[in-house]
Parts: structure tokens; sequence; C-alpha cells
């Protein structure tokens, strides 16, 4: 999937734009053009549905169409379904890849153990493990939390790795010699020198499970977005799997808004370029 | 008795199959409250030399001393300042000077009222709740040096400590060094490689030469302290500074081997 990230390659916000001083700046308020372009973009959609582009329903339908899901309550309890996979399969996977990324990067020993299994799946698409999983542990929950999970825990662990190795070696010589044990060294260097690195590594997770989410929900699921646009598709009916992709992406990108909150709250020390 | 003794220290690296002598049989000892400064060209060992003091390397052969007892290791008994600062950058001023006290299981009042004294002794008191990346190079090392005192050590081992900055800076932090050291008196080595650097703090000059490292001269700096302008600009200083540099410029070819 996807590599591991630099910390702060993946900042944007006030670093971002306090980093890009060449080009012309515009007079427009960024918030402003995203507005516009938000609204040309539904705009074009509209244009290409009214002029009867074969099958696809235009916003108006599909929020229609959304609006009917959601006042039945079938909207909401899919994207609990979903949210509730997510958080569980990510929490589980984050819980395990942060001490074994610190593992692998602390003792060479672990590295040397762990690193050719955590490098030989992180190869495998999790989707590959449907089949796999499907045989292995049935079709209830279990296969799929475990999918979304192995996802999360192979973009953290190596991004968590990444940044325990990376430590600056002068700042463990300068904790040491001001009478930092082992132990101590750990907890008050390793962990926060790190800590932009497991949070980027999550962030990565955290896309990685929610991209995982809808192939999972194929697994014979009774509800779930990916389960609602699964059987939408058996029937032709466009509009739900238009309402299941926006949620999809509205809720992906408020869950990545709020771990980009809680980075720049937890490693605003950061001297950025 | 010294208060930092080295006894034929010598460190051999490998090199592939071969070895690199760094340091080679450096016999060399600091007084109590003495401020030794070495300078020498690069490739010296000079770096290797503090490293030893400060338990960072391990010396091949020969040992060093510490008011007698053997260096094993690292300790909060040698402060070592070092060349990148070295701040936490997560910890504020005060949390960085804090870490050490912290470590060694101070009360939180102590350690407080601690922090604050050495803070204010490097003139930081009104940034101790600033983080690191807020400070400039100057400032960083002032919280480096408040940091090292802070932690009560015996010695203070400095590595090259104003190297990255500019040059009006590195004046301005010299003499705040040695106004530091004037009020709080410890035993300093200091490692430059800078010659006027040298002369201006050190009560003795040792010169370094290169491959292998050893020292190639010790020059006395009959200079009085407090050390001002004025003694830059003298010609005593001129003449020593002029001493230092032939030593360090014009070092006889080295031996092989």
């Amino acid at each position: 999937m996807s590599a591991p990230a630099e910390p702060g390659a993946a900042g944007t916000g006030t670093a971002r734009r306090r980093r890009a001083p060449e080009g012309p700046r515009s007079r427009v308020p960024a918030a402003a053009l995203n507005a516009v372009s938000l609204a040309a973009g539904v705009g074009v959609w509209a244009a290409l549905a009214g002029a009867g582009v074969q099958g696809l329903p235009g916003p108006v339908e599909v929020a229609q169409r959304g609006w009917e899901l959601g006042a039945d309550g079938t909207l909401v309890q899919d994207a609990l379904a979903s949210l509730r996979r997510v958080f569980v399969g990510f929490a589980l996977g984050t819980a395990l890849a942060v001490p074994v990324g610190f593992l692998m990067g602390w003792y060479g020993t672990a590295r040397g153990l762990l690193e050719p299994w955590v490098q030989f799946f992180r190869t495998i698409p999790p989707l590959a493990i449907i089949p796999l999983a499907i045989v292995l542990l049935g079709i209830g929950e279990t296969p799929k939390l475990v999918v979304i999970g192995l996802g999360a825990f192979l973009s953290c662990v190596i991004s968590t790795f990444q940044g325990v190795i990376g430590v600056d070696s002068t700042l463990i010589n300068a904790a040491r010699v001001l009478g930092a044990n082992d132990r101590v060294i750990f907890a008050r260097v390793v962990v926060p020198a790190s800590s932009p690195f497991i949070i980027v590594g999550m962030r990565v997770g955290l896309g990685s499970a929610w991209a995982t989410l809808v192939a999972a929900e194929l697994i014979a699921a009774q509800e779930g977005l990916g389960f609602r646009m699964q059987h939408a598709q058996i029937y032709y009916d466009l509009p739900t799997i238009f309402v299941g992709l926006i949620t999809i992406g509205v809720l992906g990108l408020l869950m990545d808004r709020l771990l980009l909150a809680a980075e720049r709250r937890l490693t605003g020390w950061q001297d950025r370029r | 008795m010294n208060k930092i003794e080295f006894r034929g220290v010598g460190k051999v690296y490998p090199l592939g199959a071969d070895t690199v002598t760094a340091l080679s049989a450096v016999d060399l000892g600091l007084a109590d409250g003495e401020f030794v400064t070495v300078v020498g060209p690069s490739g010296c060992g000079k770096s290797t030399l503090l490293g030893i003091a400060a338990g960072l390397v391990e010396p091949s052969s020969g040992s060093v001393t510490v008011d007698g007892g053997p260096v094993t290791g690292p300790g909060p008994d040698r402060g070592v300042i070092f060349q990148q600062y070295a701040l936490f950058p997560w910890l504020t001023v005060r949390g960085n000077v804090e870490f050490g006290l912290k470590v060694a299981g101070m009360g939180r009042a102590e350690r407080r009222a601690r922090a604050e004294r050495y803070i204010g002794l490097v003139g930081l008191t009104d940034f101790a709740d600033a983080l690191p990346k807020t400070l400039s190079g100057g400032m960083r090392q002032r919280c480096a040096i408040a940091r090292a005192y802070a932690a009560d050590p015996r010695v203070l081992l400095m590595d090259e400590p104003f190297g990255a900055l500019d040059a009006l800076t590195r004046v301005r932090m010299q003499d705040q060094l040695l106004d530091t050291w004037s009020r709080e008196r410890r035993t300093v080595l200091f490692i430059t490689h800078d010659v006027d650097e040298a002369v201006y703090l050190g009560n003795r000059v040792v010169v370094m030469a290169a491959g292998p490292g050893r020292v190639q001269e010790v020059i006395d700096v009959d200079l009085p302290y407090p050390r001002t302008e004025q003694t830059r600009l003298s010609p005593e200083f001129a003449a020593l500074r002029n001493r230092v540099w032939r030593a360090v410029y014009h070092q006889p070819p080295a031996k092989e081997g």
C-alpha cells in the first residue's frame, strides 16, 4: 500500500502555507476558492446528468435518495456499522503496530526476526487476504476486522519503525550524559522523538483501513456502507451507490482532519522548514 | 590530585581490514577549576578525546579518571555540551533544563527553583516556556549550557559549542560563558577549531596534531580573568595567538605509523 511518508510531508495548513512563498499569491481566500471549486464540480455533474449521460443520476436525485435513506435510518445505521468496523480494526492494528514498530527499531534481534514478515505481508494488498480470511475465519465480523486491522497495522508498523531508527543519536547521547538509563531514554526520548512518524503512520493506517472497508463488507455483511452499495448494484440503484460513495468520502475526510488536528497538537514542537 | 586525568589514552578505529589511529597515547591533566581549551586541525582526535572523557567513546588503551574515579560510561557528573545543541525539541527551555534533574529524581519544587536559577544565569528567563524551535542558535546553546550546569556536574566538557554560530554571536557567547564560569566555577574541557577562541577562553591551550591524533604542545595563557575586549585587543593576546597559530598550522610532518 502506501509508503511511509516523512512527518511533515503530510502536514498541510499553516506550515504548508507559510512554506510556499514562491508563486503569485491569490487575493481570494483559500476557503472561497474551495467553495467555488465544489460548486463548479456539482454544476458539471448536473450538466452531464442533464445532458442524458447513460444512467447517471443528477445531484438532486442523489440528494433526494440521501434524504430518504437518512430519514428511514438506513444511512445512519450503515455508517455506524462501517465506522465501528473501521475503528475496531484500526484500533487493533495500531495497538499492535506501535509496540512491534518500537521493538523492531530498538532491538536488532527483533528487527531481524520480524522484518521479513512485515516486508512480505506489506507487498500483499489486504484485499488479497479476503479469500483466505473467509476460509479460515468464516463470514462473521472477525474476518472483516482482521483484514481492516491488517491494513492499518502494516502502514503503521513501518512508519513507527522508521521513526525509531531515525531518532537523532545526539539526543540519545544528550540524555545519557544527563544520567538517563535505557528505560528513561526510551520513554522520554525515543517515544516523543518518533511520535511524528507514528502519527503519520496512523493517518496512513486509517486511510488504509477505510480503503479496505468496502471490500471487507463484501464478505456477507448485513449492513454497512459497502454492503448497501453492493446491494444497490444488483438493482441498478445508482443514486444509492452515489450516496454511499459520498458518505464514505466525507467520513474519511472528517477522520483524517481529526487526526491532523491531533498531529498538530502533539507534534507542534517540530521545527518544520 | 587533578580533576580530570588522561593517562596514555589511545583510540583505534577499524577501517575495513585496516585500522586508523584517531588518538595515540595522550597524557593530560586538568586541575580543579581550570579552563583548558583544545585546538587542532580536523582529524587530530580532539572530539574523540572529549567523547572518551564523556564516556560516550571507549578508549582502546589508557584511562580517564575524574576525581580519581575511572570513567566507565556517561554520567551526570560530567556535563557535555554538543555543537548541535542537542536540545529535546518537544520540551520547553525549562523542560530541557529540568530533564537531568527529573532523571535524578529531584522533587518538583526543588527542580523548578534550580532550573529557574540556571535559566537566569544564562539570561533566558523571558524564554523559559519557549520551545527550542523558536530560539536562535545562540539562545539554544545557552539553554544547553544551563541544562548542563543544572545537573551540577563536577566537570564541563564542551565539544565545539559555538562552532555553528556566526562570528558576532560567537564573541558574545564567549564572554557570556566566561561570565557564567567565573560565577559558577567548574573545570572545563573546551574543544574548538578556532585559535582566537582557544586563547581567549583558556588558562591553557592544548594544541593537537593529526595522523595519529596526539598532543603537540601545551601553551599556558597567562592573561588575567575577567577577560574583556581589552584583552582581545592587547599585544599579549596577539603574541599568544600567534604562538598557538604557528603550533596549529605549522606542525612538523606526521610520523607514519
